[in-house]
């Protein structure tokens, strides 16, 4: 048939459901699309063609003897921080080359048990430490609209993949936006869930009270779909919440009468580049034509959200990656002492981002500098968090941009950590508050490249901002 | 080992973190993170700015109770898969150089 790779999840379900094309020949498309681009993108870092041509003849085979599942033998592709057993995870870092993962993630198992299969793992910032997937060891992730541009990250391997139509759809994780931005910087869908919602059980660590899986799609209603199969309760994950996963695709309405989309002053910064504020002011409009009631929001603590995060998240990192040592797994450098051991290890395994982090993390843990740096920024964390319920109490979503500019030149920001993580503004507080966003595209900027609408809901209130994205996409789509 | 204590706000012993991080620097790493992390250090100050009195730290967004499972034994990973991955093993356990001589 060919380009079926290009085709959303529900319409290649429509295909194989009335048998007008199969899953062999859909993984065949992938694999040739991702043979024939991805060295222009390099977003796939392994491909595991056998595997997943052969999973998807059984899909077919069951298929043939009666089995209905919508999804059996569609194809997704992964970030390469979620553990597929029998397939290697590197994170993209050195240190973990080789590694192979000894048991599915559990959403991992959740989608396979829906029938999708997997072809590849795709790149990524190394630990998912980044916002441009320039810190990996396979080399940068290229943005499909613009191969000198960066693809946003930490799942810009994700992002590229979709938006460059070499994946049907993918999966990421975004602990300080690292779904929502690199689908707003190359044009396609990506949604964090609330905390909780998908078990974090095979998904490395990186800051354990931030990081969600989430997926990253061409349009909306594949990333309802993704959702409610990645979901679930998971005795696994102590942080898994215990609740019944909603059917998020059910509502197809375009009509926002009754909703209440919150504007939050403090998302429009000043120095944010004028095409990408017109652009979500003009999608904020279409809300509005299709019902919505517009209202002011505050949400006053959003100036001190990149210190808090990058406090709390460096902290957090520093803990899990002690793991990293050379002696369970990993690639490791021999000493003559088990410290000796260690410190050779990690100083060759682990990139400089990496390396700044657990140094900054380390900093604010130690003794003398806790209370300062580490509990004070969790204080502040519930300032966030109060300010979100606030808003919420006003409105049912809050409409505001991804990030203040489109993507970037590569290389342009490496040698300076700091203008880096000051892009993080408008995404990390969703992270720390634990509550749900949604990227969708909404227009170009002058240079042609992508902006994303970033919707926020309360608790759970992923329904909410699906509605609100789905509508805006069938109405500007 | 408390000398850091001592130091100005915005300067980091970048060499005694990386010690406690167990993980060697090159020389030209440790001036680098210095300067650079002392530039995030000095943003972070605006912390300071706030009086946080009375607020209570959230170490986690999503309220949940303490998660408790009854004490059974369960299926877990198998040892060999689980020495798959060791970059040196020796009869069936994890190796590495000798701690005491």
């Amino acid at each position: 048939m060919g380009d079926l790779q290009a085709k959303t999840i529900h319409e290649l379900a429509d295909l194989l459901a009335s048998g007008n094309c199969g899953a062999a020949e859909i993984t065949s498309d992938v694999l040739a699309a991702v043979d024939a681009r991805n060295d222009g993108l390099n977003a796939y870092i392994a491909l595991d063609a056998e595997q997943a041509l052969a999973d998807a003849r059984s899909a077919d085979d069951a298929r043939a003897k009666g089995d209905t599942r919508p999804f059996l033998g569609i194809p997704i592709a992964v970030k390469d921080v979620l553990n597929i057993k029998g397939q290697t995870c590197t994170c993209a870092s050195a240190i973990l080359k080789g590694y192979r993962s000894p048991y599915d993630a559990t959403c991992i198992a959740n989608l396979r048990r829906a029938g999708f299969h997997f072809v590849g793992r795709l790149n990524m910032d190394e630990f998912a430490m980044g916002g441009s997937t320039e810190n990996s060891i396979y080399g940068p992730a290229r943005n499909p609209r613009n191969s000198e541009y960066v693809t946003g990250g930490s799942s810009g391997g994700s992002a590229a993949a979709v938006a460059g139509e070499i994946a049907v759809a993918a999966i990421g994780s975004d602990t300080g936006g690292s779904i929502r931005q690199p689908a707003s910087f190359c044009g396609c869908v990506g949604l964090k869930p609330t905390y909780g919602r998908v078990s974090r059980y095979g998904l490395v660590a990186f800051a354990s009270s931030l990081d969600q899986v989430g997926p990253l799609t061409r349009d909306v209603i594949d990333a309802a779909i993704l959702l409610e199969h990645l979901s679930g309760h998971d005795p696994m994950d102590s942080t898994s919440i215990d609740q019944p996963v909603p059917e998020f695709g059910a509502d197809a309405s375009t009509s926002l009468k009754g909703m209440r989309l919150g504007m939050p002053k403090e998302y429009f910064v000043d120095g944010m580049d004028p095409d990408v504020a017109k652009a979500v002011r003009d999608a904020v409009d279409v809300c509005a034509y299709l019902g919505a009631e517009i209202v002011d929001v505050s949400l006053p603590h959003t100036e001190y959200a990149i210190a808090v995060y990058y406090i709390i998240a460096t902290a957090e990192a520093s803990s899990n990656l002690a793991r990293f040592d050379g002696v369970r797994y990993g690639s490791r450098i021999s000493g003559d002492d088990p410290i000796e051991l260690y410190g050779k290890t990690r100083l060759a395994g682990f990139g400089n981002e990496v390396k700044r982090r657990i140094i900054l993390g380390t900093y604010v843990l130690s003794s003398g500098y806790y209370d300062a740096y580490y509990l004070r920024a969790q204080k502040v964390r519930t300032l966030l968090r109060r300010d979100f319920e606030g808003a919420f109490g006003r409105c049912d979503a809050i409409v505001a941009p991804v990030a203040p500019s489109a993507a970037f030149k590569i290389g342009e920001k490496v040698n300076n950590p700091l203008q880096m993580y000051l892009g993080d503004l408008l995404t990390v507080p969703a992270n720390l508050a634990g509550i749900p966003g949604i990227s969708v595209p909404c227009g170009l900027t002058g240079e042609g490249l992508p902006i994303g609408l970033q919707i926020l809901g309360p608790d759970f209130g992923e329904q909410a901002i699906l509605k609100v994205a789905h509508a805006y996409e069938q109405t500007n789509g | 080992m408390n000398n850091e204590k001592s130091e100005n706000e915005g300067a980091m012993d970048v060499d005694h973190m990386a010690h406690l991080a167990r993980m060697y620097l090159d020389p030209e790493q440790v001036a680098e993170f210095k300067n650079q992390l002392g530039e995030v250090l000095r943003y972070v100050e605006k912390l300071q700015e706030l009086d946080l009195t009375g607020i209570e730290p959230t170490a986690h967004a999503i309220p949940v109770e303490n998660v408790l499972r009854s004490d059974e034994v369960r299926p877990c990973l198998d040892h060999d898969a689980a020495l798959d991955n060791a970059p040196s093993s020796f009869q069936g356990e994890f190796e590495v150089p000798s701690i005491i001589d």
